[in-house]
């Protein structure tokens, strides 16, 4: 960590990926994993000029009352109801200025069986002008809840961030606590997490792309691919206990071994993904009404995804050659080169493509991990120490940044910055490029997590 | 020409999908045609309403709607309108941000309503026990008919929790629940 003045604070350039504040310091974090800070005076640090900041600056006020000086928006972002009784009255939002532009309010409830967020568009006619996105529904509290609690036990919280991306998310925690206690966990937790963490990655991956068809009205690809999905979920829970893999990722290590027969199970069930794969990949080409709804459809430009320093397949639909993996990297993939898939067209079949694209990648990687399964201890013990510690790992949709200050074995401050944070913005702007009946579409192909930037 | 690579891929390489346990699901029909459903008909619509989740919840609902599950064989349906629902199924804690939205969903539909509390933060606050960002779990809401534990609860265990509200409402009660 740097200490640095607030000019230098202010003007300090990067590629920005979260900010946060404890009772003391303003943070920031730089790709690939340069943290710097500033001291707060009178409850206030300067305002940064990054295009990611806002949502931070808006998120560390409401959490802790500091305001970044400066900042233009000053907008709630997860508290809206102070009220006692949960009764305040609704938050409003702008009118629209211009003459013949009306405003669409969809959520917090939504019509699938989704998270809750609210989304205001001002439309003419169908086009959409604006997209106001207003999130805080999911707030649960998460990071105030870890303070206080030992790494060992704030790890249930951890997993809970995100349950689609609960491996991610514990596997970024797990190494924040480990950077910050110096522990290092076995050769074989390693390669177990990574599994995982793959597993994951196809999971939400088959499950999305069927779930971004059926959206489109296609129905034979939404059954197939949740098929896959489902046999992927049925072969974790045979191998780890859990379908969604949830708490066994645990600072330290893992929690458990892969079950005998586990590694079987999780070969067999891909190896009958990637027999299928291509003629669903084939299909998907082949049906001209669906490709005519995601071709040139939510288009998120390179320079504005490089403007966001977005992560995940929504970087990398938009030519952001990114993924925590290989930079800043962690272990084991440093043993295992990765390919990784960019498309510079940023549209929704742009980010379809670079998902089915990584399916055969996690395939492989499972594959060669699996087969290279060192033996070792499954977790090493958490001494009760003192420091602070970084840690990253790639969800599904993209990086996730795990920071803990440990004192004397408790947690004193964490904060958690998931990939949404930074996409979420985008889709404000990828809205904007389609008609208003294309929004559910644009929305699953970039599918930020609620929860994950609600905490 | 789409149909032939569809039926192509049909007829050839796709695995069949197989049940997740083709005996409990036979079990599972029976019980269905037992319980006769007198007062509920064979037919019911959930509204589904994420109060405060980690989205966990909500990948395994829709997985009770996948090929292996098929939650629509026992005749539950999901629908986007409480005015069209017979169910009000809520996942997740009661966030403070929520409560208010939640209410007026219940409100919206028509009586009787069956609710239930799907996982562990909707049926006590789960893990965010104790947080004051919360307002409890989902009976901080409303009053709740049937309660399915699990984080997440599994596909299975939610399917048979639906079951079991069938059941349980299977005869026409003397006198109006409320």
């Amino acid at each position: 960590m740097i200490l640095l003045s607030p000019p230098d604070w202010a003007a300090y350039q990067g590629r920005f990926i979260a900010l946060w504040t404890d009772a003391q310091y303003a943070y920031a974090l730089y790709q690939p994993a340069e943290l710097v800070a500033v001291a707060l005076e009178g409850g206030t640090y300067p305002a940064l000029p990054h295009a990611g900041a806002g949502w931070y600056q808006r998120l560390a006020f409401d959490l802790h009352g500091f305001k970044a000086t400066g900042a233009a928006d000053t907008r709630p972002a997860i508290e809206h109801f102070r009220a006692a009784d949960f009764t305040a009255p609704w938050p409003e939002f702008a009118a629209p200025e211009v003459e013949g532009v009306h405003q669409v309010a969809v959520g917090p409830i939504h019509a699938g069986i989704i998270e809750p967020g609210h989304f205001r568009f001002s439309v003419r006619g169908e086009e959409v002008l604006k997209l106001e996105a207003r999130f805080g529904y999911a707030h649960k509290g998460t990071l105030g809840l870890m303070r206080g609690k030992s790494p060992r036990l704030a790890a249930r919280y951890a997993a809970r961030i995100s349950g689609d991306a609960t491996v991610a998310h514990s596997l970024a925690f797990a190494q924040a606590a480990e950077a910050a206690l110096g522990v290092s966990p076995s050769g074989r937790a390693i390669y177990l997490r990574a599994v995982m963490a793959e597993l994951e990655r196809i999971a939400n991956h088959t499950a999305d792309i069927g779930a971004l068809a059926g959206d489109a009205g296609f129905a034979f690809l939404d059954a197939r691919f949740a098929l896959a999905r489902e046999y992927i979920c049925a072969a974790a829970a045979m191998a780890f206990g859990h379908r969604l893999m949830m708490d066994i990722v645990i600072p330290g290590g893992v929690a458990g071994d892969i079950a005998e027969g586990g590694a079987g199970e999780i070969l067999a069930v891909l190896a009958a993904l990637e027999a299928e794969l291509p003629s669903l990949t084939r299909v998907f080409e082949d049906y001209a009404s669906l490709q005519d709804r995601v071709i040139g459809t939510g288009i998120i430009p390179p320079h504005l995804a490089a403007e966001f320093h977005a992560g995940g397949y929504v970087g990398r639909a938009s030519g952001q050659a990114h993924d925590a993996r290989v930079q800043p990297g962690y272990p084991p993939y440093f043993e295992h080169m990765l390919h990784m898939p960019v498309q510079q067209e940023g549209d929704v079949a742009a980010r379809i493509r670079i998902r089915l694209d990584e399916i055969p990648e996690s395939i492989r990687l499972i594959r060669d991990m699996l087969f290279a399964l060192p033996a070792g201890a499954l977790a090493a013990p958490l001494p009760p120490g003192s420091g602070m510690g970084l840690g990253v790992a790639e969800s599904f949709r993209g990086p996730v940044w795990h920071w803990l200050h440990v004192d004397n074995g408790t947690i004193v401050t964490a904060f958690i910055a998931d990939a949404s944070a930074l996409h979420w913005p985008l889709l404000e702007h990828a809205a904007t490029t389609a008609i208003l009946a294309d929004f559910p579409l644009i929305n699953k192909s970039v599918n930020g997590s609620y929860a994950g930037v609600d905490l | 020409m789409v149909w032939k690579t569809t039926l192509g891929h049909i007829l050839g390489k796709a695995t069949p999908p197989t049940a997740a346990d083709p005996a409990r699901a036979a079990e599972m029909r029976a019980r269905v045609a037992a319980a006769g459903s007198a007062r509920l008909g064979r037919s019911l619509a959930i509204r589904h309403v994420a109060a405060g989740s980690c989205n966990g919840c909500e990948l395994e609902l829709r997985a009770t709607q996948n090929m292996v599950h098929d939650l629509t064989q026992y005749g539950f349906t999901f629908t986007p309108s409480p005015r069209h629902a017979d169910i009000l199924l809520i996942t997740g804690v009661a966030g403070r941000n929520m409560v208010e939205a939640a209410r007026q969903a219940r409100a919206a539909m028509p009586e009787p309503v069956l609710v239930v509390a799907c996982g562990d933060c909707a049926v006590d606050g789960g893990v965010f026990k104790g947080s004051p960002a919360i307002a409890g779990g989902a009976e901080a809401i409303t009053a709740i008919d049937l309660f399915i534990p699990g984080c997440p609860p599994t596909p299975t265990q939610i399917v048979q929790g639906l079951l079991a509200l069938i059941e349980a409402h299977s005869f026409p009660p003397k006198k109006t629940r409320r």
